[in-house]
Formats: C-alpha cells, sequence, structure tokens
C-alpha cells in the first residue's frame, strides 16, 4: 500500500515544516522529533519518501551516485546509465549490526567464491537521501559513534578484515524518540540541524479529523489518494521551486544581526546554532516566495534550529523550547 | 461483556475477521490450562513461533550456510518476517528492545502481519516492550479466569470469512468517531493508534453481527478490549459508585442502559468509560502503568544482557561458533582453521574448483569482545523525620550535583527512600534524569527510620539490575539512626541487628557501595553499619554539595 500522503497528515505543523526545510536544504542537518508514542512521526517519514523528488543515479551505484566520477572504484561500475530513483530513505533499526552500517566483507562471496568483496552498508543506500533512526536514543553507544564520524564528514571510511574502503555518505539524518525513556547524547544531538516536539492533539475536532482520514486511506483509498496525492504534487513543486530560489534569497546585514542576537541572548553552545538558523530561515523564506530573509523568517525558524543546542541544565524541567521563546520575545520585538 | 470467557471468545473472533487493521493481541497469562486453551483456539490462525533471542537471520532471512557450503553456490532462506501472516511470539516479556522495534517496524510496514504477543510476566518491571503495546489492538488478561470458566472454542472459519466479506460495508458515523475520540481523551490515551484501533475492533464487531451500522455494544466491547489497558487515567466515578468493580460488571450499570439503545448516537460516553473501567480492576491498572514505566526505563539494556559480547567492547580471541547475524566473522581465524584440511577435503571432493577454499561450518570462528557494562547508581536516601530536619535539603542538592555527573558519564540512575515505616523504589534505573529530578523534588520528610528496610529494596534493586547486565553501585544517605526493624516494629536494637545484617549481604555480593554520613555529629554505629558494608564512609560537609560531589566521584574512581 502506499504510504500515507504527507499533506494529509493533520495538525504538526512544526514538524512538517522542519521536514520540508531540509527537503529545500539538506545542508541544514537533520531533525530531531521527540514525543508521544502515536503523534505520527514514523507516519510522518514515511510520507516524506513519496513526497521528496526522484534523484537521477548511475544504475548499479551502491551509494547513488549522481555521475560515474563519483561513484567510488571499487563498485567497478564502467557503465554511466542513468535512472531515475525516488529519493532514498533508508531505515536504521536498533540493535543492528556495525557491519550492516558501515558496510564490510562481503561474507557471502568470500566463504563461497574465495573473492574479496565489499557489501555496501546502510550509509552507503542513504546517501544523497535519508536516514531514518526511530528511538534514536536507545541507539547502542557505538552505532552512534559512527554516525557521529560520518555525519561530519559526509564520508564513510571503512578499514577492517583487509578492506580500505572509502564513500561518501551525506544524508539528512531524521531521529525520533520518546524522551521519557532516556536522553541522547549531547554530541548526537547537535548533530542534528532542527529539533521538534511533538505532542497529541489536545483538541478533540483535531483527533477526530485524524480517524477520518486514516478510515478514508484505508477504506476508501483510491479517492482518497486522488485527493491528497494532489496536494502532495503541489507541496513537492513548492519544494522544487524554493530549491531554485534558495540561491537568490538576499541575507541583509539586520537579518546576520538578529540572527547573531537571539543565539547570543541564548547562550547557545558553538557557533552552529547561527549557521544552522540563517540556513533554516533562509529555506523558509524560499518557501514563501519571499526574496529576503525577513524577520518573521527567523522567528519562525528559531525554536527549531536552537531549542536543542541551549547549554543543557540536565535538570532543568521547564524544557528549552520555553526560554527559546521567552529570548525570542525579547530580542526581536 | 458479562462473560469474561466469552470476551476472550470475542476477541479472537474480531482478530481473525479483521487482523490486518487489529495488528495483533496482547495476551497476558501465566503458562498453565486456561492459556493451553486460548493457545488451542489459536491455530486457526497457522501461527509460527517466534521467541525473544529469535536471530535477524531468522526473522529476515539471510544465508543457508548448510547448503552454501555444501554446494559451493549461495542459497539463501526466507526470513518469517518474508512471508507475512500471524506470528506468535511468546515469552513477550523477555523481548528485547531492539526486537520489539524490529517487530513494530515490520507491523508499521507489512499490512498483511500480525502479531499474537504471549506475556508472562510475573513481577513488577517486566511487560511487553512499550512499542508493541502501542501497536497490537487488542488485550487479554487471562490471570483472573478459571479453569471452570472456560469453555473448548474454536473459531468458527466459515462465519469469520462471512464477517471479513461484510468489513467494507460497516459504515462508521462522525459520532461513532467523536465517541471514541472522547473516551480516548477522557482515559489519558495519548496516542492516535489506540483510537484508530478501537474503530477498527467496533468495526469487525458489526461486521460480525452481520450489521452495517455501527451500535452501542460494538463501540462498547471496542473500548473494553482496545482502549481500556491503556489508560492512564482513571476517570473520576460517579460519585455514589463504589470503587471501580472488577469483572463480570454488577448489574446495577447494565441497568443504566436503556433496553432500546441501539443507536450508536444515544450511548453517552460515560458508559463506554464504564465499560473500560469495567474491563481492568483498578489495581491492574496501576500495576500495568508501573511495569510498562519500569519497562520503558530499562532502555536499551536488554534483559540478561551478557558481559561477554559479540558485539562491542574489548577483542577477545575468536572462538567456533555459528555464522548468523549476532557475531562477526572472524575471517582470518576462520581460514586459518579451514587451511590444513584444504589437501584432504579436496581429495574428497574432486569437483571443487581449482582456487576454492573448502570450508565446514566447524570451521567458522567468531570475535567475541569483553563489553564495558552500563552503571547503575542507586541512590538510598533516608528521608526521616532525624534526618529531614537536618539535612535533608543539602542532600537533595548533594544528590542533583551526582546527577549532572551522572547524566555526564551516561550512568543510570535509581533512588530508594525510606522513611516511616516502609521504604520503596522511588526511580527504577533510568537514563532519564527529569524522572530523577522530579521524583527526588517530590521527596517527603519526616517520620521514622527503616534503614533496614531501606538497604533491602537498595540490595534487591542492586540484584535485579545485575541480572539485567547492569553494574549497581549504592550511595546510602543517612545518618545512621535507624528505629525501625525489617518488621516495621519500633524496635532500635532490631532495627539496628537487621540493618548490619543486610549490610553484611550487601557485602556478600561485592556491591561496591559509599555511605555518607548526613548526621550533625559523627556516629559510631554508622561506621559500624559501613564497615560491615564494606563501604568508604565520608561526613557530608557542611552546606557545600559541591565539594561532596568532587568527593564523591573521586571515591567511586572516575
Amino acid at each position: 500500500m502506499t504510504p500515507f500522503p504527507f499533506s494529509a497528515i493533520v495538525g504538526q505543523d512544526e514538524m512538517k515544516t522542519a521536514m520540508i526545510l531540509t527537503a529545500i536544504d539538506p545542508r541544514i542537518g537533520g531533525v530531531l522529533v521527540f514525543g508521544d508514542r502515536g503523534t505520527g512521526k514514523s507516519t510522518a517519514v514515511r510520507a516524506l519518501a513519496a513526497l521528496l523528488p526522484p534523484i537521477d543515479v548511475v544504475a548499479g551505484c551502491p551509494c547513488n551516485s549522481a555521475t560515474l566520477a563519483d561513484c567510488p572504484d571499487w563498485a567497478g561500475i564502467t557503465q554511466a546509465d542513468i535512472v531515475t530513483r525516488p529519493t532514498p530513505v533508508v531505515d536504521m533499526p536498533l540493535g543492528v549490526s556495525e557491519d550492516r552500517v558501515t558496510g564490510a566483507l562481503d561474507i557471502e562471496r568470500a566463504l563461497t567464491r574465495g573473492e574479496k568483496a565489499f557489501q555496501a552498508g546502510l550509509l552507503a543506500r542513504a546517501n544523497r537521501g535519508y536516514l531514518y533512526i526511530d528511538e534514536v536514543n536507545l541507539l547502542e553507544d557505538h552505532i552512534v559513534d559512527l554516525l557521529l564520524d560520518v555525519a561530519q564528514s559526509g564520508e564513510n571510511v571503512v578499514e577492517r578484515e583487509g578492506l580500505s574502503i572509502r564513500h561518501p555518505a551525506r544524508f539528512v539524518l531524521v531521529g525520533s524518540g520518546n524522551p521519557e525513556e532516556g536522553e541522547l547524547r549531547p554530541q548526537l544531538l547537535d548533530r542534528f540541524g532542527l529539533s521538534v516536539e511533538v505532542s497529541s492533539p489536545r483538541e478533540i475536532e483535531t483527533r477526530i479529523e485524524v480517524m477520518r482520514r486514516r478510515d478514508a486511506y484505508e477504506n476508501d483509498h483510491a479517492a482518497f489518494m486522488a485527493h491528497w496525492q494532489a496536494e502532495d504534487a503541489g507541496l513537492r513543486a513548492q519544494i522544487l521551486a524554493a530549491r531554485a530560489a534558495l540561491a537568490g534569497v538576499q541575507v541583509s546585514n539586520v537579518a546576520l544581526h538578529d540572527c547573531a542576537s537571539v543565539c547570543l541572548a541564548l547562550g547557545s553552545d558553538g557557533l552552529r546554532g547561527e549557521l544552522t538558523l540563517l540556513a533554516a530561515a533562509r529555506a523558509m523564506a524560499a518557501f514563501a516566495g519571499a526574496d529576503a530573509i525577513t524577520r518573521e523568517h527567523i522567528r519562525a525558524a528559531a525554536p527549531m534550529a536552537l531549542r536543542h543546542r541551549l547549554r543543557r541544565d540536565p535538570l532543568d524541567e521547564a524544557g528549552t523550547g520555553a526560554r527559546v521563546a521567552r529570548q525570542l520575545a525579547e530580542v526581536l520585538p | 461483556m458479562e462473560d469474561p470467557w466469552a470476551r476472550v471468545t470475542v476477541a479472537l473472533t474480531l482478530l481473525a475477521v479483521d487482523p490486518a487493521a487489529l495488528r495483533g493481541l496482547w495476551l497476558r497469562a501465566r503458562a498453565g490450562p486456561v492459556r493451553a486453551r486460548v493457545h488451542d483456539a489459536l491455530v486457526a490462525f497457522a501461527p509460527r513461533k517466534l521467541h525473544p533471542n529469535i536471530t535477524d537471520d531468522a526473522l529476515f532471512g539471510g544465508l543457508d550456510l548448510a547448503a552454501t557450503l555444501g554446494t559451493g553456490t549461495m542459497h539463501h532462506h526466507a526470513g518469517l518476517l518474508g512471508e507475512g501472516g500471524m506470528l506468535v511470539l511468546s515469552m513477550a516479556e523477555r523481548c528485547p528492545p531492539a526486537l520489539a522495534v524490529r517487530l513494530a517496524q515490520a507491523l508499521d510496514a507489512q499490512t498483511d502481519l500480525g502479531l499474537i504477543a504471549l506475556d508472562e510476566a510475573a513481577q513488577d518491571g517486566e511487560g511487553l516492550a512499550p512499542a508493541l503495546c502501542e501497536r497490537l489492538g487488542l488485550f487479554l488478561d487471562l490471570d483472573a479466569l478459571a479453569w471452570a470458566d472456560t469453555a473448548p472454542f474454536a473459531l468458527p472459519m466459515d462465519q469469520i470469512a462471512q464477517a471479513r466479506a461484510r468489513l467494507s460495508q460497516v459504515r462508521v458515523t462522525h459520532d461513532a468517531r467523536t465517541q471514541v475520540a472522547g473516551v480516548a481523551v477522557a482515559l489519558g490515551i495519548d496516542s492516535m493508534r489506540a483510537p484508530l484501533l478501537t474503530l477498527a475492533a467496533a468495526r469487525a464487531h458489526a461486521a460480525w453481527r452481520g450489521a452495517t451500522e455501527l451500535e452501542a455494544q460494538d463501540l462498547a466491547l471496542a473500548v473494553a478490549l482496545v482502549l481500556a489497558h491503556r489508560a492512564t487515567a482513571v476517570p473520576d466515578a460517579p460519585p455514589d459508585d463504589t470503587p471501580p468493580p472488577p469483572p463480570p460488571q454488577p448489574p446495577d450499570d447494565a441497568a443504566q442502559t436503556p433496553p432500546d439503545t441501539d443507536s450508536a448516537q444515544d450511548i453517552p460516553d460515560d458508559m463506554l468509560i464504564d465499560a473500560a473501567r469495567a474491563a481492568l480492576p483498578a489495581g491492574v491498572l496501576a500495576q500495568l502503568q508501573a511495569g510498562r514505566v519500569a519497562r520503558a526505563a530499562q532502555g536499551q539494556s536488554s534483559s540478561g544482557a551478557v558481559r561477554k559480547s559479540k558485539r562491542r567492547g574489548r577483542p577477545l580471541p575468536s572462538r567456533a561458533g555459528a555464522l548468523d547475524s549476532t557475531g562477526r566473522v572472524d575471517v582470518v581465524a576462520t581460514l586459518r582453521q579451514a587451511a590444513p584440511w584444504q589437501k584432504l577435503r579436496r581429495q574428497s571432493r574432486p569437483d571443487a574448483r581449482a582456487g576454492q577454499v573448502l570450508l565446514m561450518p566447524s570451521d567458522i570462528r567468531v570475535r567475541h569482545f569483553r563489553a564495558q557494562t552500563d552503571r547503575v547508581l542507586i541512590f538510598v536516601v533516608d528521608a526521616s523525620g532525624s534526618s529531614a530536619l537536618a539535612r535533608l535539603a543539602e542532600a537533595k542538592g548533594a544528590i542533583e550535583l551526582m546527577l549532572a555527573d551522572a547524566y555526564a558519564t551516561r550512568d543510570h540512575v535509581a533512588l530508594v527512600s525510606f522513611r516511616g515505616k516502609n521504604a520503596d523504589l522511588s526511580l527504577a534505573p533510568t537514563r532519564s534524569l527529569v524522572q530523577a529530578k522530579r521524583q527526588l523534588a517530590g521527596l517527603p520528610g519526616g517520620g521514622g527510620t527503616p534503614l533496614a528496610g531501606g538497604l533491602q529494596v537498595a540490595l534487591e534493586t542492586a540484584l535485579h539490575a545485575r541480572g539485567h547486565g547492569m553494574a549497581p553501585t549504592l550511595a546510602l544517605l543517612t545518618d545512621g539512626r535507624g528505629n525501625i526493624a525489617l518488621d516495621g516494629s519500633a524496635d532500635r536494637a532490631a532495627a539496628g541487628t537487621d540493618a548490619v545484617r543486610l549490610a553484611q549481604l550487601i557485602a556478600q555480593q561485592g556491591i561496591p557501595a559509599l555511605v555518607i554520613d548526613t548526621g550533625l555529629r559523627p556516629n559510631p554505629h554508622l561506621a559500624s553499619l559501613s564497615g560491615h558494608m564494606g563501604a568508604t564512609q565520608i561526613a557530608l560537609p557542611r552546606a557545600d554539595a559541591r565539594a561532596l560531589s568532587a568527593t564523591l566521584s573521586a571515591a567511586f574512581g572516575d
């Protein structure tokens, strides 16, 4: 069955906006979605895969390279047949082994044919796409270490079992989880560009609407999809237009000053906060069809770009979202 | 549903009618004749068995080693998930989070897959993983059922097939959705999956009855089977109501139902909530919630995690092992093992290609590692009157600083508090510092000092954590003036003896401990207690929690 359409997800606007922003500009970095169970986190990620515009890849390339020159030489690809594929959205299950993530010696071929060959892992498959980790806060530490390294460098380097392999691994990290079950390591937190908090809708009408649409999706599939896929197509066109407009968005000195002063007021660690905020605001402006970043865009992007970057008092219950909102009101009146 | 056995049979029938929408059944029952009877009925689903330690190979499919090595070409076998159908997970309470999440993802992705989880949880802290509780539609608890209540049952497959054909004709009205949404909110259920599953159950029941409209009885039954066990809040009972009765429902509830109510529009929400309340006695509700929280807090450290790991840690010499996804093959060691035999094997296999290495399954060598276990810091806090008056606030401050350290070193923390007559595990081992902070803030002071009781709970917690592969460490904060014995009597002498006995037990178990004297003056009893426990003793420096934190870090050697 085709996944539930992205536009048909009721509410959860911040989560949807964050995902759209990363689709417009993958350099923003990943999205972290924290919240209760059954709030549509996984649904949104799977819907995103269907929403994204397809990419051109060299046929047979294990890491979805765009041109023959980009293909790693160990893949042994000589023909540049370009095929169109949906943007990859790769699931990373908990308890996944290191070999499956980074790739490893192809044991089957080694044992049966005596050949030394590399079997690409999840990181290769996620190149130029999305890597989705459900329950990211329960991920084992040694896998997190691997991810940190690759997410930072954009390249996966495998040095083991007599293999020396490297390939590009640029992906948007999407993580979801439930904060009640454990904290996320601060280092990994920092690698996510945006972070959103989702909660179940509080209004009864919204909840009824969720049920109505789900019911239609399951029992009146054809008509439902016909309607919402048209909406998705509109959104896709908007994303493509925003991608094209991204480079032309003007960044005034005032906007830069605004970004810096918000981050300064919040005392966010490092400079990644400012950079992400600017990139997110730029994507926001492009999505809205504006030709310059305004204070409105910065105000809308700030909570998701900065929420998880504040120097964190591990014992502060109030949540950092409230702190960001307070400072925003003061610094950007 | 007055008859509990009828509830069981209806649940199984609904699952058979619409397995794709209901996704599965969480069956809480100890092994026994009652469960065996249900198990017999499950045969109609043609289920295939899973166990909690199933390998990824068996689940997702993989290399068929025997056939591959035998023929020299690659052979794969299909996994259980690939074939779809109904799966039965036995000993579901032992299901590690990694497997639970994989099954949950498979359930999300494959509509042809269903899961029946047989949960044999016997004590607090055990239970089905939350990722699965959330997705499996139906819940049945057989523990309250006696053998005499049951009767042999086989699913009537012909009628079920007819009901399934009618399924698409059942209309779900706006009112039914409104009611289900309202009840879910009233029961404190945040997830949106729950009301969706409830509607699916109601629809299946309507189809089973041969109706095309949802009626009151469909919704009431669906609420009892799907929503009741997810409740996090029990809505206020009507003022004159006695405490929520266990099933069967008392007759006066039934009498409230107007006999001519047959349209879903007319049922008051209260009735649906009553249906939910009747489905579970209050005690069970609390127990379920406790189980879930403890389970959630357990996080990634799976049950019975081993200290010798196949995945991580410092490498140990390779050992003989099977080629499956749980370990990493040490290729060099495997080839080294096979090398001396090549000449002999080639003689017996004249068909082998030139240059082919002839391997036997017994040659496979698998890497092993010594893993670093997770540490759990168990704070045992004396919140009694004598202590509270003096330094409880300071002790809390010190613990907060230690919590911040624990956050940095990724330790788990647990909190045991004792006051009045007994001791509680206020917080099961968790990495969630928000929870720890909340528990600590709400910790009341005053009352007697059941020091021995506190040590007993701490010891149990430590042993439990060790059973789960964690390394426990105790930090006891007390003034050592224990005056309540283990049996709850206010007998200072007995209290002292009990405390010493438990301290010795802790030492015997080799659990590292630290005693922090929160008293105003040094206490010789506490010093001897520390001696019995094999613990380091330090005095809480006055009003200087930061210094204490530094002392602790030094004492624990990090």
